[in-house]
């Protein structure tokens, strides 16, 4: 994190619970965090960890329960309705619903800009080839593109407001794989020749590896791990990031059939409601884990770790 | 003989725009017991290939060729006879598993009644069985689960019971289309096991395909790349990884993410109306030659094992070796 000055998105306390009485659900939990400017922060976890609804109250989409957000030193709401910062943008995990099919690509691009027609125009196919699509996409309609220039697209939108933080919430999921990596490199080259910030939401961490500076693991609603990259990669404490790593398909097959169960217990999100939330999946968990939420301690350099059992658990080592 | 044999498969779908081909002579043999995945990017017609073997193509969609199951024809079996082999020999699980669900029906009642029509088991054997189908996919307690609903259910869950419900029916063949699509990393991973263990268990043979090459890595035996059409490499999946032989293959696994630098392939899938005589790969390809783009190579052996073949005209019996890709570890890069 750079200097002395505010970060450009600051997190303290924030928690989102949906629902009331012995229905509610706490989407965030509990959750601090902080992106320095130019600074790239991946958020992994399952569906339902809420890592999504963070990145919606991030942006003001959605407002916390309690807790506080600033974004450049500001809050991304005012009463009650967003008031998003042109700092920060977001891009979708579906670009073609995020555009809309009546509107041109140039249109869409330029909507919240205010320009004559004819610096719209200039502006849009900049836009566009700084995306690396082709000027004579500016006149097209989102239905005859591919999820890749839709997304592409949506991309442009998004930096047409010259933001300096970027939520991106899965941005590559719905792609292909070669476009997934086209999309990769655009968004790693914005990153690190304009400094571009981002808030990168996925839950596949091979990709998340590839542009994040740090890595929040996100587990019902609170981060259990958050470190720099190749930290986290090298030496992960937690047993749910040992367990998301093992997940990684290995980059060359071995000889032998490689899967293996994934080694937690129960069900995929199953949460529990007092100590830790880890706790009926962990196969490390002991008695303790069932009664005392563990908080996040430090494990080395900004590597920060929510678990009590850390100490006793077997050396990590990547399959 | 073959479990599944597919021949010169083509599938073309009218549109208003004209007709279009999707799938252009695909040939591939599946043998009892062995998992084949079909990779490649949206628009190489790997699913509807998929759907031509089940009698599923929508009715402005036609197939030509051949495809076997156990020796009996199934382009040109009737509806009764194709309707005997789905579910009971040949398992699907298709990408969309909520569509597969029935919100109204507990999911033990479901997969009860395929076991209850195609292994002829009176109702509270059907149910028992079940409920031991769901264990076997991980769906725990089995007993509990088998009385819920799918629609409070996760995404998981649900291809795990979409799962279940193709297994019902103990079939020899299993055709899934990315059966780990936008699951968690740990739940893909379990569903994977899950169908290793019942290849191992049961003998049972499957076909998954996926647009991840490295999710099907590790289930595979063999692989076939799909491109625009056509399967353009094809082997085990050791042969696949250390020698692609093909530039896509070896373009898609330098695309693959934590595999060091990533090198996109660079442009975008070819439009299947406007594909030209030769190599529809050969824009995108850093190695066309001239010829590329003029004819199209027919699928030549390639290094390693027996059935190692690329659609490649560098492995061309006379095309001169130094030309040809797989050197340095199936990397091919600038």
């Amino acid at each position: 994190m750079s200097g002395p000055e505010a970060p450009l998105l600051l997190v303290e306390n924030l928690y989102r619970h949906f629902g009331g009485g012995s229905a509610t659900v706490a989407a965030v939990d509990g959750v601090s965090c902080a992106i320095g400017r130019g600074e790239a922060l991946g958020l992994v976890g399952e569906s339902g960890s809420g890592k999504s609804t963070l990145g919606r109250v991030v942006v003001g989409l959605d407002a916390p329960t309690s807790g506080r957000v600033l974004v450049a030193g500001l809050p991304p709401r005012r009463r009650g309705r967003p008031a998003l910062p042109r700092q920060v943008q977001m891009v979708f995990q579906d670009p073609a619903a995020a555009l809309d099919p009546r509107r041109s690509v140039a249109a869409s691009v330029t909507e919240g800009l205010d320009l004559s027609r004819r610096q719209r125009e200039r502006r849009a196919v900049e836009l566009l080839e700084a995306v690396g699509l082709p000027a004579a996409t500016a006149g097209r309609f989102p239905w005859a593109l591919s999820g890749g220039q839709c997304q592409r697209v949506a991309l442009a939108r998004a930096l047409s407001m010259q933001p300096r933080l970027l939520v991106a919430d899965e941005p590559l999921a719905a792609l292909d794989a070669s476009t997934a990596a086209q999309m990769l490199l655009l968004l790693q080259g914005l990153h690190r020749a304009q400094g571009l910030a981002y808030l990168f939401i996925a839950h596949d961490l091979t990709m998340v590896r590839h542009l994040a500076d740090r890595i929040a693991v996100m587990y019902a609603g609170r981060f259990v791990e958050v470190a720099p990259t190749e930290s986290l990669w090298g030496r992960p404490v937690h047993p749910y990031t040992r367990a998301l790593l093992d997940a990684v398909p290995p980059p060359v097959p071995p000889v032998s059939r490689a899967v293996s169960p994934p080694g937690l217990l129960g069900e995929p999100g199953a949460r529990s409601a007092v100590g830790c939330p880890f706790a009926p999946r962990c196969p490390h968990a002991v008695g303790r884990c069932r009664v005392e939420a563990p908080a996040l301690r430090a494990f080395g350099p900004d590597h920060l770790a929510a678990c009590h059992q850390a100490e006793g658990l077997p050396p990590w080592r990547l399959r | 003989m073959a479990l599944l044999a597919v021949a010169d498969l083509s599938v073309s779908f009218r549109t208003p725009g004209g007709v279009l081909t999707a799938v252009r002579g695909m040939s591939f043999d599946v043998q009892a017991g062995e998992t084949v995945a079909i990779v490649g990017e949206s628009g190489s017609g790997k699913s509807a290939a998929l759907l031509a073997i089940l009698g599923l193509l929508p009715s402005n969609g036609h197939a030509a060729g051949s495809v076997r199951f156990g020796g009996q024809e199934l382009l040109t079996a009737g509806a009764a006879a194709l309707g005997r082999v789905r579910g009971r020999q040949i398992g699907m699980v298709f990408q969309d598993a909520s569509g597969a669900l029935n919100p109204t029906m507990t999911v033990g009642a479901q997969v009860a009644e395929v076991a209850a029509r195609h292994l002829d088991l009176g109702p509270r054997a059907a149910l028992a069985y079940a409920r031991a189908v769901l264990g076997a996919v991980g769906l725990e307690p089995p007993r509990r689960r088998a009385g819920e609903y799918p629609g409070r259910w996760s995404g998981g869950m649900r291809r795990r019971a979409a799962l279940a419900i193709a297994l019902a029916g103990r079939p020899r063949l299993l055709l899934a289309d990315e059966p780990t699509a936008g699951l968690d990393a740990t739940v893909a991973r379990a569903v994977l096991d899950r169908l290793d263990r019942l290849r191992s268990e049961a003998g049972m043979a499957a076909v998954l395909v996926s647009h991840d090459l490295g999710v099907v890595a590790s289930v595979a035996d063999r692989v076939l790349i799909a491109y625009a059409g056509r399967i353009v490499e094809q082997g085990s999946v050791g042969d696949i990884f250390a020698r692609a032989a093909h530039p896509y293959t070896a373009a898609l696994l330098g695309a693959l993410p934590g595999r060091g630098v990533l090198r996109p392939i660079p442009g975008g899938t070819p439009d299947p109306r406007y594909l030209g005589p030769g190599c529809a790969f050969a824009a995108r390809c850093h190695q066309a030659v001239r010829g590329c783009a003029l004819a199209e190579p027919a699928a030549y052996p390639a290094p390693g094992e027996d059935g190692h073949s690329a659609r490649c005209w560098l492995w061309h019996p006379d095309a001169p070796a130094p030309l040809r890709p797989g050197r340095g570890g199936g990397h091919v890069g600038p």
